[in-house]
């Protein structure tokens, strides 16, 4: 397949941001790399939030899970087909060698989500930074997107909510997944499940900028191998895993 | 006939107007409980605030969930930060600032149906 000319001109871009970030002496760059933004700046798409698990150090534990719902106010009500899960533990074995490894999956954050594709009412979108959300102003909760999501990330809330957390509204009739942690990335913290996991967990989850070449994921990622989940299906996810 | 007719037709109207204008008439309608919990001014003067607030919120609600941008001034959150009851910590309820002007005026609002009406920064006098 040849690149179209809208893929050109959006290389000919990312390689000059590329350049002009860089620097043009130490120091000194023609565009800043973005900071911790103020509240009145909108996302840009100078940054890429991302995350790279390390499933080597990921232990059997669900801290990264408890502290999700802690922090969004999602809860079961033990009924498992319908329940919201906005991330999850999905265990691997392999049949013939019996290695089993476990792993959080969550929202992918993809660059291409299937997720915005399909919304008919334009509902779910990718920010600039590359966070995929549900605007549940005009989220009809048709579930498109939890067919079209190849990690099943998504869920529709079938019940209806009180006590929400005020920086997470949520409610009966949408269909809600991972933000990211979207009002704490915001602040400038990180996402509750990284911050967990680095506490109680496996230290197994780095949170940052992919954008940034001085952010440890950026480091990371350029030093060590990883994997995208369905990587066949060329979503560029911002979400990576090692040892996968 | 018809001459009678209108006449008492025209005190039956008289009647109506002035049991109208009468105070125990006018006490009878349940009139919205408005409370200032805290603060003395909003964030724009009152008079714009009941027109627009909707609007202000509505612009808001899009620039915060698309843009990320997280500005107080117009947030849902600060509303209810300020005008939640000190006795209950919600808009709602029968008094709260929220539901008592629009049940009077019998428009529905969505908004809690997602967000929170609770105050979430704790003071003395309020629970939460």
């Amino acid at each position: 397949m040849s690149p179209d000319r809208r893929q050109f001109l959006g290389w000919g871009a990312a390689a000059a941001v590329t350049a002009a970030g860089a620097a043009l002496a130490p120091g000194l760059r023609l565009i800043e790399l973005a900071q911790a933004r103020s509240p009145e700046e909108a996302a840009s798409a100078l940054q890429r939030w991302g995350l790279l698990i390390d499933i080597t150090k990921c232990t059997d534990c669900d801290v990264c899970v408890t502290a999700c719902s802690k922090e969004n106010g999602w809860t079961g009500h033990g009924r498992p087909e319908t329940d919201p899960q906005w991330i999850r533990k999905v265990s691997l074995r392999d049949k013939r060698t019996g290695y089993a490894q476990t792993l959080p999956l969550m929202c992918q954050h993809c660059e291409h989500p299937p997720c915005v594709d399909v919304c008919p009412t334009g509902a779910s979108f990718r920010r600039d930074d590359g966070i995929v959300l549900v605007d549940k102003h005009t989220c009809i909760g048709c579930r498109y997107c939890v067919m079209a999501c190849p990690y099943g990330a998504r869920s529709f809330v079938h019940e209806t909510v009180s006590g929400q957390k005020s920086d997470v509204p949520r409610g009966k009739g949408t269909v809600e997944s991972c933000t990211l942690c979207v009002h704490r990335v915001d602040r400038g913290e990180t996402p509750a499940c990284v911050e967990a996991c680095n506490r109680d967990g496996g230290k197994a989850m780095v949170f940052g900028d992919l954008n940034d070449p001085s952010a440890e994921i950026h480091r990371r990622l350029r030093a060590e191998p990883s994997t995208q989940v369905r990587a066949d299906l060329a979503l560029n996810t911002g979400v990576r895993y090692r040892g996968l | 006939m018809t001459r009678i007719a209108a006449g008492i037709f025209a005190a039956l109207l008289a009647v109506a107007g002035s049991a109208d204008t009468s105070p125990r008439q006018a006490q009878r309608v349940p009139l919205p409980v408005i409370r200032i919990e805290q603060g003395e001014a909003c964030v724009a003067p009152v008079e714009e605030m009941r027109r627009n607030h909707m609007a202000m919120l509505l612009d808001q609600r899009d620039r915060t969930v698309r843009e990320g941008i997280r500005t107080t001034r117009f947030s849902l959150k600060n509303c209810v930060e300020c005008h939640a009851s000190r006795k209950t910590g919600s808009v709602l309820g029968k008094d709260g600032f929220c539901s008592s002007c629009h049940t009077y005026a019998a428009v529905s609002m969505d908004c809690f149906e997602c967000h929170t009406p609770l105050r979430q920064s704790r003071t003395a006098s309020a629970p939460r």
